[in-house]
C-alpha cells in the first residue's frame, strides 16, 4: 500500500510537471485515497525481497535492451538468408502471476525473442527467437541470466 | 547553449530517429510475421527512449527547470510493449499463421496452441 | 545543426511511416496490419515529439501521452477481438 501511494504521488507530480506545494499537497491526498477505494480489486501479490537486488535487475534489463536493440538492429539490416528463427519451449519455475509477467516482459524487451504463451499449468514458456544458434544456450541463458535473479529478488 | 550539449542532443535525436526507422524497415524487410514481429517491438523502444531523453535535456535547458514528465511516456512504452508483443504473438499463434522455411522447432505451435506442455503425447 | 538534426529526423521518421503503411497495404493478415498500426502510432508520438523538441515547447506532451494510451488499448482490444471474436466476454 504506501509503494501504491508514494507511486501515485510520483506521477501525479511528473503528469503536471511541478514541485509546487499546492501540487504535493493535491497528488497527496489522491495518493492516500486511491488505494483506499481500489483495495477491493487488490489481489495478494509476492513483496520484493531484496530492494537492491531489485535495482541491478533492472539496470541489468536496461542495458540488455541497448544491446539487444544494436543487434537486432544489425540483424534486420544484414542479409535475410542468414536469419534462423527458431520456436521454442523454455521450462519455468517460476508459477506466481505477477514473477511470471515480469520474466515474460524481460524476454520480449530482451535479445531477439519475444515470448508467445505459456502453458495452462505455468510450467513451459513458448518463446520465438529471431536469430538461434544454439537452442540449449539461449534456454540456459534466459533461465540463468533472468529466471534466478527474479527469484532471488523475490525471495523465494 | 553550450555546444556539447546540442551535439549531444542532435545524436540522440538522430539516433532515435534512426531506430525508428529501422523498425520499419524491419517491418517491410522480415519474411513471416513472427520475425516481423521482433523489428518494432525492440527498435522502437529504444528510438523512442532516445527522443523522450533529448527532449527532456532540451526543454530543461530552454524553460531553465526541469522537466521530467515525457519520462511518463517512457515508462508507459516500456511497460507496454512486451504486452502488446505478447498479445500479437498469441494472436498469431491462434490464427494459425505459418512460419517462415526453415524455422527451427516449428511443430511447437500446435501445442502452443492448445498451451499444453511440448512433452505431452498427441491422443 | 540541432535545426538540421530535427529535419533529418523528421525526414526519417516520415519515411518509416511511408514503410508502414507499405506493410499495411501488403497485410498478408490480420495480425500483420494490427502490427503495422502499432507501429504507426509510436512513429506518430516521435513525430509530435520532434515537433515539441523543436518548437521547444513541452505543450504536446498531453497529445503525445494520449495517443500512447489509446494506440495501446487499441491494439490490445483489437488483439482481443481476433482471439475471441468479442472484446468483452
Amino acid at each position: 500500500m504506501p509503494l501504491h501511494s508514494i507511486f501515485l504521488l510520483l506521477v501525479w507530480l511528473g503528469l503536471n510537471n511541478t514541485l509546487a506545494p499546492g501540487h504535493i499537497v493535491l497528488g497527496g491526498i489522491l495518493a492516500f485515497l486511491i488505494p483506499l477505494v481500489v483495495a477491493g480489486l487488490h489481489t495478494p501479490q509476492p513483496r520484493v525481497q531484496r530492494y537492491g537486488l531489485a535495482c541491478r535487475y533492472v539496470l541489468m534489463v536496461m542495458y540488455d535492451i541497448v544491446v539487444a536493440n544494436i543487434e537486432v538492429a544489425i540483424r534486420i539490416l544484414g542479409p535475410m538468408k542468414n536469419l534462423k528463427p527458431g520456436f521454442v519451449a523454455v521450462p519455468i519455475e517460476t508459477h506466481n502471476e505477477l514473477m511470471l509477467t515480469i520474466l515474460a516482459s524481460t524476454i520480449s524487451l530482451t535479445p531477439g525473442t519475444v515470448s508467445a504463451e505459456v502453458t495452462k499449468d505455468r510450467k513451459w514458456l513458448y518463446v520465438h527467437v529471431l536469430h538461434m544458434e544454439d537452442e540449449e544456450a539461449l534456454i540456459q541463458q534466459i533461465k540463468e541470466r533472468y529466471e534466478r535473479k527474479l527469484r532471488e529478488v523475490f525471495g523465494c | 547553449m553550450s555546444f556539447l550539449v546540442e551535439l549531444l542532443v542532435s545524436i540522440l535525436i538522430v539516433a532515435g530517429a534512426g531506430f525508428a526507422l529501422i523498425g520499419s524497415i524491419g517491418l517491410v524487410r522480415l519474411p513471416d510475421f513472427y520475425t516481423r514481429l521482433h523489428a518494432p517491438t525492440k527498435a522502437t523502444t529504444l528510438g523512442m527512449g532516445c527522443l523522450l531523453v533529448a527532449s527532456i535535456a532540451l526543454i530543461s535547458l530552454a524553460e531553465a527547470e526541469l522537466s521530467v514528465h515525457e519520462l511518463l511516456i517512457t515508462l508507459f512504452l516500456f511497460i507496454t510493449a512486451p504486452v502488446t508483443a505478447h498479445m500479437l504473438a498469441k494472436t498469431a499463434l491462434h490464427y494459425d499463421i505459418g512460419f517462415v522455411r526453415g524455422t527451427r522447432g516449428k511443430e511447437l505451435a500446435s501445442k502452443a496452441r492448445e498451451r499444453v506442455s511440448p512433452k505431452e503425447n498427441d491422443e | 545543426m540541432l535545426n538540421w538534426a530535427i529535419m533529418i529526423a523528421v525526414g526519417m521518421i516520415c519515411l518509416s511511416l511511408l514503410l508502414n503503411l507499405w506493410r499495411l497495404y501488403l497485410g498478408p493478415d490480420l495480425p500483420d496490419r494490427i502490427l503495422t498500426l502499432d507501429t504507426m502510432y509510436v512513429n506518430s508520438i516521435a513525430l509530435i515529439i520532434l515537433f515539441g523538441i523543436f518548437l521547444r515547447s513541452s505543450l504536446f506532451f498531453e497529445a503525445a501521452l494520449l495517443i500512447a494510451m489509446l494506440g495501446f488499448v487499441g491494439t490490445a482490444a483489437l488483439c482481443k477481438y481476433l482471439l475471441r471474436g468479442d472484446i468483452i466476454e
